[in-house]
């Protein structure tokens, strides 16, 4: 497997322990989901995928059954250090949130009921639903640059099917991604 | 007379099945993880569902948080691992094996096209789930505020996010929110 094709730094090459680290970091900073932390840790922090990249694996991802970050991190692992890179990333992203949340849960469940509590929760889901628009157009950016004649009516096509009309996730992918092939195909070598 | 499988056992085999059919995560397998634990098998009330289903939301971590909570709800703290791993395992084995093909055509020019068609879906998808949170989340102009608000701080700024977390539920006990 040829790497030379890489940037002109020498291509990153996580241990087990660092993706450990690094995805218990995102998981355990993920507030409302990983995928914002998950994606600014990859990207922005260590710099192990480029933003093309994380873009693509996601995609890879969103076409299989799981939580897209949890496959995200199977799918780094794998790219970096194989099956036990896997396992390393998926362990960091898991087990302490599963922990953490049997532990809440035996706590919170006597302190949901008090109304300034519930409308705290409340005011973060919303937060939290506005940093997943901000990572959307954050990822936009570079795409609609490159080719925005083919971004620019896809994304917004798949926004319409999948946000106002409702179409069940299988059915998007299965029309979206070969009319976004297939439209990236007549748009090839320009 | 039949053997009836103990609670852990059908836990198990209901997040197992779960994780192959979860295509879009699981927040779209969260209505019939509350159809089975609540309408079929009846080991909890809707209100407890829905307790459970706001402490994994607002735990740190990935959003399937919800079947562990159901998982150790269920048969204890061994329901919450063995719930956990039931969840994630299958659908994991999956994506180990398709990103090693994937990558297996790294140079391959039709991967460079379906990946550049793939690429705007994934943005409208994040988009539309991050817009369907949003709608169900705000209550009022406030809400709506507040998800405009962190949505531009972290598109234009370098803001770490946990600020707009920490400044919505601020501005919440505050009561100015």
């Amino acid at each position: 497997m040829s790497q030379t094709s890489a940037a002109s730094s020498a291509p990153p090459r996580p241990t087990e322990l660092e993706l450990f680290l690094a995805f218990l970091g995102a998981s355990l900073r993920g507030f409302g989901g990983v995928f914002v932390m998950g994606r600014r840790m990859l990207v922005e922090e260590t710099r192990w995928l480029t933003p093309d990249e994380f873009v693509e694996i996601l995609g890879v991802c969103q076409f299989l059954p799981g939580a897209n970050i949890v496959n995200v991190s199977v799918a780094v692992g794998q790219r970096f250090r194989g099956w036990t890179g896997s396992l390393a990333a998926l362990a960091g992203m898991i087990v302490a949130p599963a922990a953490l949340s049997v532990a809440l849960a035996a706590l919170y469940l006597h302190y949901a009921s008090i109304p300034m509590v519930a409308h705290a929760m409340n005011a973060t889901a919303s937060a939290a639903s506005g940093l997943i628009i901000g990572a959307a157009l954050k990822m936009a950016e570079p795409i609609l640059r490159k080719d925005w004649v083919l971004a620019l009516p896809v994304a917004l096509a798949t926004l319409l099917a999948a946000g106002f009309l409702h179409w069940p996730l299988i059915v998007v992918l299965l029309v979206m991604a070969p009319a976004g092939a297939a439209i990236a195909w007549t748009r090839r070598a320009r | 007379m039949t053997p009836t499988p103990s609670p852990l056992a059908s836990v198990t085999q209901h997040f197992l099945l779960l994780s192959i059919l979860a295509i879009g995560g699981v927040n779209a397998v969260t209505p019939e993880i509350h159809r089975q634990v609540v309408e079929v098998s009846g080991w909890m009330s809707d209100r407890e569902f829905a307790e459970l289903f706001a402490v994994a939301q607002a735990t740190p971590g990935p959003n399937m948080l919800i079947a562990t909570l159901v998982g150790w709800r269920v048969a204890g703290l061994m329901g919450a691992a063995v719930a956990t791993l039931a969840m994630v395992g299958p659908s994991s084995v999956i994506v180990y094996s398709v990103t090693r093909v994937w990558d297996r055509f790294r140079d391959r020019p039709w991967r460079a096209i379906v990946a550049a068609g793939m690429a705007p879906v994934v943005v409208g998808l994040i988009g539309s789930s991050g817009y369907l949170l949003a709608k169900g989340a705000a209550a009022d102009w406030r809400g709506v505020a507040l998800t405009a608000a962190s949505a531009i701080l972290l598109w234009r700024t370098r803001l770490n996010p946990l600020w707009m977390l920490a400044g919505a539920a601020a501005l919440a006990l505050a009561g100015i929110v």
